[in-house]
C-alpha cells in the first residue's frame, strides 16, 4: 500500500454534522402519522401478576392501543440468548411481556400506544395492575438460599456454573510455600448512554415489510430474531443504524422493547416510536459488574504465581438476556489477566436475583476480574516483601511465550489464547511516564490532610470476536468509492476509520472514500456488528478483501472494455488503461461493487499497564486522582486520535466504577438509585489529570492489518489501579480494600476500623 | 418523563399572582426558576393543577443591601449572587456558600425563593437562612407577613408556607465586617446536593473570645438545624486547636444523621465533626 | 396556548400544552433536533440551548416561559457549512465521539467564552461539570475549549 492514512491522526468526518446538530439520532425521526409508545412496567420486584386493567386507559383521548401478553397469540415470545446460548439457560430467557410473574422493578407489562409520549404516560396511571407479591429475591446471597425462586420449575435460582480450568490447580497448592485467601466485591454498575436507547418500527402492509430503526450494534442479528419472533422472513425486515448516542456493550442487544414497538406498529397499522426515559433506562438497560470472590492464590517465595482458585457468583438480575453470560464466563476466563499462572481453577457461578438483567458492559468480566487479581497481587508483594512492581515483573508474560495459552472454560470448552506481545513493555512505560521513582517517595506519605498512594494494575483486552465480519466497496458516477461496511457504529468514529483504511487499500485520496455506510441491514447481504472491540479489527480486514475483490473486478471489466488481458491493466488514479495506451475513466465503471469478507476465529489481545498516583483524605473519605497513565499496545493504530478517545473514555468510565456509580437495591427489590442524582456519573470535575500513551510494538498476527482491539483497556484496571493506590496510600492504617465502588463512606470506614482494631 | 398536564398563568402583579392561588389553593403552585418544580414535574412527583409563573411579577429580582442586612428578592438567581460583587464584604458566607449551587446552567435559573419553597434538606440556601437567623417575607390572601428562618422549615421538602402565599423576600441580618466565617461542604461530585455542609460564623469580642457563634448544618436530617452544642462550646472561648476539637466533637455528638445511598449514618456524624473543624479553621484563618 | 419567541433570529410561533418543556418545543414542534433530551431532570445537560444569551437547561424550562425571548440553539451557532472556531476546536482535539452530548457542550462553552474569555481550565471544568459525556473522559473537552478561547478574545463571537 503506498497511501499512509492508517497511522494518522485524521479528524472525524463524522464530527461536520455532529457539531453541528445535524446528526440523525433516532428520536429525530419524526413520519407521517408517528404515533407513540411508553411502556408500563412493573413496580413490584417478584410476584405473580393477577391482572391488568387498561379500561379507562383505552377510553382516554389519544391513546390507541393498551397491549399486553394477552394480545400476542402463542404468549408473549422469549427473547433467546445470541452469546453462549446453552440449553441450561433457556428456563430463565426473558417474555418480551411479564404474563405470569413479574421479576424485576422495571419488567414490561404492557406497553400503551398513543398521540404523544406525554398522553402515553399520562394513560399509564390510569391503568391498574394487581401483583401478589412474593419473597425478593434482592442479592445473591438470598438467592443461594433457594427458599424464593424466580422461576419455580426449575427448582433452583442458580442457572449455571461455568469451570475455567487450566494445569492442577489443588496439587499446586497442595505443594506451596504460600497462599493467601480473600472474599472481595464489586458493585453492580451499567453500560449507561447518554442518548437512551429508542425503536421506531414502520409497517407497510401492503409490501409486508417492516422497517425498524434505532438499530445498533448487532442489526443483523436482531433481524434475525425479530424476524422469528414475529414471524417474518427476514429480508421483510430493514434495521436502520441512525447516529447512535453511545454503546459500550450495553445498547443493541435485543431487549423486548425490540420486539414490542414492531409488534406495536404492525398491530396498529401505524408508524411507532418508543424513546426510553432516563428513568426507565436505569431500570431497563443491561446491568453489569455485581460479582463477589473468594479467591485464593499461590505463589513461591520469590512471588512466582504458583496457582489461583477460588469461586465467583455473579448477581445476574431476573433473566439470561443476549449476552448476559459473557461477564460470568469472561471473570472466569481472564481472571489470571497478563499473568502467567500455570494452573487455574476457577468456579463462576450465574445467580438468578429480582434486579434488572445484566448484560456486558465494556470489559465485561474484566474488570472486576482485573480488580480481584492486582488487589491480590499488592496483599502477596506485601506478605512476602517484595516490591509490588517487581512481582509484577516477573509474572507478566513474554513475548517467547506468545501465544500463550489460558484457562479452558466448561461447558462452553471456551479455548483461547493470547496473540503476541511482551507484557512487562507497557508496565515499564507506564511507570516511566508517572515518574515512578520520584513520586514512589510520596507512598503513604501525609500531605496536607491527604495521603499519597501509588498504583499500579496491568491487564490484557480481547478484541476482534468471530466468526467474520462483510465489508463492500462500490464505484460512485464520479470515480469515487462507496464503503458498506457490516460493522456498526455506537460512535466511535467508524466512518474515519473505514475511510483511512479503504483509502491506503485502494491507493487513493481520502476524499475520493465519498461514503462509509455502515449498520443497516440494507447496504450487504450479512454482518455482525461492533462489540468486543471488534469493529476495525474484523470491519477494517474485511476492507481489505473487499478491495482486492473491486479491483480484480474492475481489471476483468476494463480488460473487456480494452480487449486486452486482465493482468495488462493499469489502474493509476481515476484512470484505468490497457497496454496499447487506450484508457477508460473510472467513473465509467460506476455500480460495479463487491463484497469481501474477512473470516477469524481468533481473537487479538492488546494489552497494557495503569498507574496512578492519587491522594486520601481519611476524614471524608475523598480520593483525588493528582495523576493518572493508562499505556497500552493497540499493535497498530489505524487512527491514534481515535484510539487515544478510546483509552481516555474508557478510563473515565472504569474511574466512575471504581469511585462513582453504583446502582443500588433494598432489600425489596426496589432500585434506589433511579435517577442521575443518584447514580453518579463522572463529570469534567472529578477526573482532570490523565493520560493515555497508544504503543504499537506487537502487531496482531492474525490479521493482515496488525490490529487489536483497543476500546477496553482503559476501563479494565481502573478499579484494580485505584484500589491499590487506595491501600498503598492508607498503608499506615493497615487498610486493604476489598470492594468497589470505593466511595467515600466505604474508605473512612476503613480507616475507622482500622483504627479501632488499632486501638484494642 | 413528560411533565403531567397542568394550567399556566403569567400574572403581572404580586396581587394576581397571590388571587390565583388562593383561587386554586391546595392545586396551584407557584413557579420561580424551575429547576426543582420541573425536575419534581417529570418524576410525577408533584402535579399540581395550576402553575403560577412569577417571571412577570415586579420587584422580586433586587438584591438590597443596606445597614438592615442582606435583602434578597425571591426570584434573585444564583448568578445574580455570583455577580454581585458588593456581596462579597456585605455577606461573604452568602457568597460562598451559594458558589456550591448546582451547576452553571442551573445557576442561570434557579431562584432564592424557589430553593426555600422547594426545602432540600441539603440545599445551601436554606442553611445559610437557618444559619443567619434570616427572615423569609411571604405575601398571601391574608396579607404580607415574616417567617423567622427557623419556623420556616418543617420537614424535607415541607415549609411553613401556606398554599396561596408567596415568597417575596429573603431578610439576612446585617454582617458585621470583622466578623469570622467558614463555609465547607462535602458533595460525591462538584454541583451535587452535600452529604453534609457547615456554614457558620461568630464574632470576636475585645478579649479575643468567640461571641454570637452560629453553626448551621445541612445534609444531615430533615431540615436545616443549628447545632446549639457546637455554638456553646464555642462562645465565650478562645478559639484555639483545643476548641475546635470540642465544637466539633459537640457538632458530631448532637446531630441525628439517617442511612442512606450515598452513606451511612456513622459516616455522616463524623463528617459533621469534620466539616465544623474545617470551616472553623477557615474562620480563623 | 400560544407561545411567541425568537429561534435563532427567525420569529417562531406554536400552539403548546403548558406542560411542553422548552427542549421538546424546539425539537418536535420546531424540528430543531440538533438539542438532545438525555435525561429530562435537569442533571445531563444535553439540551443546554442559550435563552437571552444565558446557557439554560431546556428540559427544566417550559416552553411558555419562553414567551417573548430570544433562543439560540445549537444550529443557530453553526455558520453554514463551515464549522465555527469553537466546533474546529471540537473537531481537531477529538473531543466527541457519539455526539450526543456534543450540542450542550458547544452551547455551554460558547456561553462561558463569550462571558469569559479568559477563563482558565478550573473554571471551564467547573462549567462543564453540569453537562455529561459518557465517551470522552472530558479531558479533550476541555482542552477544545480552553483552544477556542483565543477567538474570544476582543468581542469575536463564534
Amino acid at each position: 500500500m503506498k497511501n499512509t492514512f492508517i497511522g494518522t491522526p485524521l479528524q472525524r468526518r463524522e464530527d461536520l454534522r455532529l457539531l453541528r446538530g445535524r446528526g440523525e439520532y433516532v428520536d429525530d425521526l419524526a413520519p407521517q402519522g408517528l404515533l407513540h409508545a411508553v411502556i408500563l412496567r412493573s413496580s413490584v420486584a417478584h410476584g405473580r401478576l393477577r391482572a391488568i386493567d387498561a379500561s379507562a386507559a383505552l377510553k382516554m383521548n389519544g391513546v390507541h392501543a393498551v397491549i399486553t401478553a394477552k394480545d400476542m397469540p402463542g404468549g408473549p415470545p422469549i427473547i433467546p440468548m445470541r452469546l453462549q446460548p446453552l440449553p441450561e439457560f433457556k428456563p430463565y430467557e426473558q417474555p418480551v411481556l411479564a404474563h405470569d410473574k413479574v421479576r424485576y422493578v422495571g419488567e414490561p407489562l404492557a406497553v400503551v400506544v398513543a398521540d404523544s409520549a406525554a398522553v402515553g404516560e399520562d394513560a399509564l396511571e390510569a391503568i391498574a395492575v394487581e401483583i401478589e407479591p412474593l419473597l425478593a429475591v434482592a442479592d445473591w446471597h438470598v438467592a443461594a438460599r433457594n427458599k424464593s425462586l424466580l422461576f419455580e420449575a426449575t427448582g433452583t435460582n442458580r442457572a449455571l456454573v461455568f469451570e475455567a480450568r487450566k494445569g492442577d490447580a489443588d496439587a499446586a497448592f497442595a505443594s506451596a510455600p504460600y497462599t493467601r485467601r480473600e472474599r472481595m466485591r464489586t458493585g453492580r454498575h451499567y453500560g449507561l448512554t447518554l442518548e437512551p436507547r429508542g425503536v421506531m418500527a414502520e409497517w407497510d402492509a401492503a409490501k409486508g415489510r417492516l422497517k425498524v430503526s434505532g438499530a445498533a450494534k448487532v442489526p443483523f442479528f436482531n433481524r434475525r430474531i425479530l424476524a422469528k419472533l414475529i414471524g417474518l422472513p427476514e429480508d421483510a425486515i430493514e434495521m436502520v443504524e441512525n447516529d447512535v448516542g453511545g454503546g459500550y456493550g450495553a445498547r443493541g442487544e435485543f431487549y423486548p422493547e425490540d420486539f414490542l414497538i414492531p409488534f406495536a406498529a404492525r398491530h396498529l397499522n401505524r408508524p411507532v416510536k418508543w424513546i426510553e426515559d432516563r428513568r426507565e433506562n436505569l431500570m431497563a438497560m443491561n446491568h453489569a459488574r455485581e460479582t463477589e470472590a473468594d479467591l485464593e492464590i499461590a505463589c513461591a517465595r520469590d512471588g512466582t504465581i504458583l496457582a489461583i482458585r477460588g469461586s465467583i457468583s455473579t448477581d445476574m438480575g431476573a433473566y439470561m438476556r443476549t449476552n448476559g453470560a459473557v461477564g460470568a464466563r469472561n471473570v472466569a476466563q481472564f481472571l489470571a489477566g497478563p499473568y502467567r499462572v500455570p494452573h487455574v481453577k476457577i468456579d463462576s457461578a450465574l445467580w438468578m436475583t429480582n434486579k434488572t438483567p445484566v448484560g456486558t458492559y465494556r470489559g465485561p468480566g474484566r474488570f472486576e476480574g482485573n480488580f480481584y487479581v492486582e488487589r491480590l497481587l499488592d496483599m502477596v508483594a506485601e506478605d512476602l516483601g517484595l516490591d509490588r512492581v517487581e512481582l509484577r515483573r516477573r509474572n507478566l508474560i513474554r513475548a517467547d511465550e506468545q501465544p500463550y495459552p489460558i484457562a479452558t472454560v466448561q461447558p462452553t470448552n471456551a479455548k483461547d489464547q493470547y496473540d503476541s506481545g511482551d507484557y512487562r513493555t507497557t508496565l515499564e512505560r507506564a511507570l516511566q511516564e508517572i515518574n515512578w521513582p520520584e513520586v514512589s517517595k510520596l507512598q503513604g506519605k501525609l500531605i496536607d490532610g491527604r495521603y499519597h498512594g501509588l498504583g499500579v494494575a496491568c491487564y490484557v483486552e480481547g478484541g476482534g470476536a468471530g466468526p467474520k465480519e462483510r465489508a463492500r466497496l462500490e464505484i460512485n458516477a464520479d470515480g469515487t468509492f462507496s464503503v458498506f461496511m457490516g460493522s456498526s457504529s455506537v460512535g466511535q468514529g467508524v466512518e474515519t476509520v473505514f475511510a483511512q483504511i479503504a483509502a491506503d487499500a485502494l491507493e487513493v485520496p481520502i476524499d475520493r472514500i465519498r461514503h462509509v455506510y455502515h449498520g443497516s441491514t440494507g447496504y450487504l447481504s450479512e454482518g455482525f456488528g461492533a462489540y468486543h472491540s471488534r469493529s476495525t479489527v474484523m470491519g477494517g480486514s474485511a476492507v481489505l478483501e473487499a478491495t482486492k475483490n473491486l479491483m480484480s473486478l474492475l481489471r476483468e471489466a476494463a480488460a473487456k472494455r480494452l480487449g486486452c488481458a486482465t493482468a495488462a491493466i493499469r489502474i493509476e488514479a481515476e484512470t484505468i488503461s490497457g497496454p496499447d495506451g487506450r484508457s477508460v475513466p473510472l467513473r465509467e465503471f460506476a455500480g460495479l461493487t463487491a463484497e469481501g469478507e474477512f473470516v477469524s476465529h481468533q481473537h487479538t489481545y492488546s494489552f497494557g499497564a495503569h498507574a496512578v498516583h492519587l491522594a486520601v483524605d481519611p476524614k471524608l473519605g475523598r480520593i483525588d486522582i493528582l495523576d493518572y497513565v493508562v499505556v497500552q499496545d493497540v499493535g497498530r493504530a489505524v487512527n491514534p486520535l481515535t484510539v487515544r478517545g478510546q483509552m481516555i473514555g474508557s478510563l473515565v468510565q472504569g474511574l466512575g466504577g471504581a469511585v462513582l456509580e453504583q446502582l443500588q437495591y433494598d432489600a425489596d427489590g426496589q432500585l434506589l438509585t433511579g435517577t442521575l442524582a443518584d447514580y453518579l456519573l463522572p463529570t469534567a470535575s472529578d477526573f482532570p489529570n490523565l493520560r493515555a500513551v497508544v504503543l504499537e510494538n506487537y502487531p496482531s498476527p492474525i490479521n493482515p492489518l496488525g490490529v487489536k482491539g483497543a476500546g477496553e483497556g482503559g476501563i479494565i484496571s481502573a478499579g484494580g489501579a485505584v484500589a491499590n493506590a487506595v491501600a498503598n496510600a492508607l498503608q499506615s492504617f493497615g487498610v486493604q480494600p476489598r470492594q468497589l465502588p470505593l466511595t467515600p463512606a466505604y474508605v473512612w470506614e476503613l480507616v475507622q476500623s482500622a483504627q479501632q482494631k488499632a486501638a484494642e | 418523563m413528560k411533565l403531567p398536564q397542568f394550567e399556566y398563568a403569567c400574572p403581572t402583579s404580586l396581587a394576581d399572582a397571590v388571587a390565583l392561588l388562593a383561587a386554586r389553593a391546595g392545586e396551584a403552585k407557584p413557579l420561580a426558576g424551575g429547576q426543582s418544580l420541573v425536575p419534581m414535574l417529570a418524576f410525577r412527583i408533584a402535579q399540581p393543577a395550576l402553575l403560577v409563573d412569577l417571571r412577570k411579577v415586579p420587584g422580586l429580582r433586587e438584591i438590597k443591601i443596606g445597614d438592615d442586612g442582606v435583602r434578597l428578592g425571591a426570584m434573585v438567581r444564583w448568578c445574580d449572587i455570583e455577580a454581585d460583587a458588593r456581596l462579597g464584604i456585605a455577606h461573604p458566607l452568602l457568597k460562598a456558600a451559594v458558589a456550591h449551587v448546582a451547576h452553571y446552567q442551573i445557576r442561570n435559573r434557579g431562584t432564592v425563593g424557589g430553593s426555600l419553597a422547594h426545602a432540600d434538606p441539603a440545599a445551601e440556601m436554606p442553611g445559610v437562612a437557618v444559619t443567619c437567623e434570616a427572615e423569609i417575607a411571604v405575601v398571601g390572601a391574608a396579607g404580607a407577613r415574616t417567617i423567622k428562618a427557623s419556623e420556616f422549615f418543617l420537614g424535607a421538602l415541607t415549609t411553613a408556607l401556606e398554599p396561596d402565599e408567596v415568597i417575596t423576600e429573603v431578610r439576612l441580618p446585617p454582617w458585621r465586617r470583622e466578623r469570622r466565617w467558614g463555609f465547607e461542604e462535602f458533595a460525591r461530585r462538584r454541583g451535587d446536593f452535600a452529604l453534609a455542609g457547615i456554614a457558620l460564623f461568630y464574632d470576636l469580642s475585645r478579649d479575643g473570645r468567640a461571641s454570637n457563634a452560629h453553626i448551621g448544618a445541612i445534609g444531615i436530617g430533615d431540615r436545616p438545624q443549628r447545632l446549639r452544642a457546637a455554638e456553646a462550646a464555642l462562645n465565650g472561648r478562645i478559639v484555639d486547636a483545643m476548641t475546635v476539637e470540642q465544637a466539633a466533637a459537640a457538632a458530631a455528638a448532637e446531630v441525628e444523621p439517617q442511612d442512606d445511598v450515598h452513606a451511612s449514618a456513622a459516616y455522616r456524624r463524623a463528617l459533621v465533626g469534620t466539616l465544623v473543624e474545617r470551616a472553623l479553621q477557615q474562620a480563623a484563618e | 396556548m400560544p407561545v411567541r419567541f425568537k429561534v435563532n433570529g427567525k420569529e417562531a410561533a406554536v400552539e403548546i400544552e403548558p406542560r411542553m418543556t422548552l427542549a421538546d418545543c424546539l425539537r418536535q414542534r420546531l424540528r430543531l433536533t440538533g438539542t438532545h433530551v438525555g435525561c429530562e431532570h435537569g442533571v445531563c445537560g444535553a439540551c443546554t440551548v442559550l435563552v437571552d444569551g444565558e446557557a439554560v437547561r431546556a428540559c427544566l424550562m417550559l416552553a411558555v416561559q419562553a414567551e417573548g425571548s430570544e433562543v439560540v440553539t445549537i444550529e443557530g451557532l453553526s455558520d453554514g457549512e463551515r464549522l465555527t472556531p469553537l466546533q474546529e476546536s471540537f473537531r481537531r482535539h477529538h473531543a466527541l465521539q457519539c455526539g450526543f452530548c456534543t450540542p450542550g457542550f458547544i452551547t455551554t462553552a460558547h456561553a462561558l467564552l463569550t462571558r469569559e474569555p479568559d477563563c482558565d481550565a478550573a473554571r471551564v471544568r467547573e462549567v462543564l461539570s453540569g453537562n455529561i459525556c459518557r465517551c470522552t473522559g472530558y479531558v479533550p473537552i476541555v482542552d477544545a475549549v480552553l483552544d477556542a478561547r483565543a477567538a474570544y478574545k476582543g468581542g469575536t463571537k463564534s
